[in-house]
């Protein structure tokens, strides 16, 4: 036996680098049948799911429990959206409301990646306001507009300051989440090769946190979202049109299917850029071996 | 000492002269906190310049933070380490390379860290390491595309990369099959003695420090000090299952049962 195993490693190690375990090496991701296929495999749950829930929005309309004027059926309300996406002012209030996101989500992601850091790193600031952070995430951003509205009036500056309160606390927190959990045997490989500072954070923890920071961001842009669809009804502004005031329009109007269109806007947009987190999370985590390719 | 010197590695030179020492640790003793009773206490140890010496021990022995404190990993609560101003690096069990990078790009991070500042040489350096290691094939892949065995074999060429002449190994193979750690033995005992490093080299596999070693320290627990020293006279290379390496082992594990029973397990 032992004659066996050794001649075996011989011819092993000639070739390659072997070994027994080099059978476990796992090979590349194996793809079950053609693309439409996956694609439909991923789909129909879902479209049965969107089928289900506006058979039971017809059926609720068709039993009569409120007049059609105010709760229209799916098709009336489909229309009103057609005719949404055809008017050019609404592109108008996209780009408005879009581009108040994408500033409150960007100045969260700095503040929120600062304060994150710093709290990480420091156990004094960690004492200090670790369990703030958590607090403020719970705390309602709606409940900050009154404050903001005094500090900065009905403008921009009151809107952008509850997104980023909104955002700050979560993105502060995956970033302390993330940096708590990467293992030790990490920090001291780390340690051995010499990094220190602020080089032991970038090469190393910011890279080894990040499916938590990941996590942390993505549920930031839902806070954010939220508080600036709740800003966007509160805050209307003349000269800037925006899909939240366009919804408060609709409501004065009892415009009912204007509301119910409208509303289905910000579930699509809200849904699309979950998307593009969960393919950067897939990402992030594949890369680390965390989840199997698909 | 002299009998030290006579048995020592294959890689060593001619001369009869006695080798300066790589590692000196006097008096050393380490508690985790002040009230704590000691992890180590009173250990005295030196390992030669391009010594190849195994430590062995019962779980719990103390024989990573003994590991940890000679890479730097803290500092003891008494007595010294001198390393006479020698780099070392330090190579873990498991787990310990970075995920989110490939082989390469690992070795690449040691690199910078160590001061190479050029891109392009650094690239260029970390395919020669992983070429040493025999990975330059599997430079692009990440840790979890690999088998234990190469990954460990990346955890080496990054160990490597740090130029340093000492190198502290936690465990390494301790998680592979034994047939791939055979490899690795030989691969391990090449690169020791092509570059002529001074290495220290924890393990809970008898055979493996017999397999290996120049010679072998037996460590007690609580506290953790030297119980005893074998000096292994075996020519290399060496094969784990040849009957001089078995006979050793049987030796050293003699001595470790009869540690391991006087606390009683």
């Amino acid at each position: 036996m032992a004659t066996d195993l050794s001649s075996l490693n011989t011819t092993a190690s000639e070739e390659t680098l072997a070994g027994l375990d080099e059978l476990d090496t796992p090979t590349g991701p194996s793809r079950s049948g053609p693309r439409l296929q996956r694609v439909w495999a991923q789909m129909w749950p879902r479209l049965g799911a969107m089928i289900l829930a506006l058979a039971l929005w017809q059926v609720v309309v068709l039993s009569g429990w409120r007049p059609p004027y105010v709760l229209p059926p799916p098709r009336v309300v489909a229309s009103a959206l057609g005719d949404l996406l055809g008017d050019p002012t609404f592109y108008r209030a996209l780009v408005v409301t879009l581009s108040r996101a994408v500033t409150g989500f960007a100045l969260a992601a700095v503040i929120g990646g600062v304060i994150g850091c710093a709290v990480a790193q420091s156990t004094i600031l960690r004492r200090a306001v670790g369990s703030l952070i958590t607090g403020l995430q719970t705390m309602p951003s709606i409940a900050w507009f009154p404050l903001a509205i005094l500090l900065f009036q009905l403008s921009e500056g009151a809107i952008t300051f509850v997104v980023v309160l909104g955002a700050a606390p979560s993105i502060a927190n995956g970033i302390i989440g993330g940096v708590d959990t990467v293992p030790p045997v990490v920090r001291n490989a780390a340690q051995v090769l010499g990094a220190r500072g602020l080089a032991l954070l970038r090469s190393v923890i910011i890279p080894a946190a990040m499916p938590s920071i990941v996590a942390g961001l993505k549920q930031g842009w839902a806070f954010a979202w939220r508080s600036l669809v709740a800003g966007e009804l509160l805050v209307i502004l003349a000269d800037r049109p925006s899909l939240g005031a366009r919804l408060d329009f609709a409501r004065q109007f009892s415009d009912a299917p204007g509301v119910l269109a409208m509303m289905i806007v910000f579930l699509a947009i809200g849904l699309m850029v979950d998307s593009a987190f969960n393919r950067v999370d897939r990402v992030v985590r594949h890369r680390r071996g965390l989840i199997p390719p698909r | 000492m002299s009998a030290f010197i006579d048995t020592a590695s294959a890689s060593s030179t001619a001369s009869s002269a006695p080798r300066p020492m790589a590692i000196t640790i006097t008096g050393l003793e380490h508690r985790y906190n002040t009230t704590a009773s000691p992890v180590l206490s009173g250990l005295d140890l030196s390992v030669a310049d391009g010594e190849f010496l195994c430590i062995v021990g019962a779980s719990g022995c103390g024989k990573t933070t003994l590991l940890h404190l000679m890479a730097g990993l803290g500092e003891p609560s008494s007595g010294t380490i001198d390393l006479g101003g020698r780099q070392t690096s330090l190579m873990f069990q498991e787990h310990a390379l970075f995920s989110w990078l490939t082989a390469q790009r690992n070795v690449e991070l040691a690199l910078k860290l160590s001061g190479v500042r050029d891109r392009r040489e650094r690239s260029a350096r970390a395919l020669e390491l992983l070429a040493t290691v025999r990975l330059e094939s599997h430079a692009d892949r990440r840790p979890h595309e690999l088998s234990g065995g190469m990954r460990q074999r990346v955890a080496l060429a990054r160990a490597l990369a740090q130029d340093a002449t000492i190198l502290l190994m936690d465990e390494p193979f301790g998680a592979l099959d034994a047939m791939t750690r055979d490899l690795l033995h030989d691969e391990l005992e090449r690169v020791w003695q092509e570059r002529q490093l001074s290495i220290v080299f924890v393990t809970h596999n008898v055979r493996e420090a017999a397999r290996l070693g120049d010679r072998i320290i037996l460590l007690g627990s609580r506290p953790g000090r030297v119980l005893s020293e074998f000096q292994v006279p075996i020519d290399r290379p060496r094969r784990i299952e040849s009957p001089d390496v078995s006979a050793l082992a049987a030796e050293v594990t003699a001595a470790l049962r009869t540690e391991v029973s006087r606390h009683g397990h």
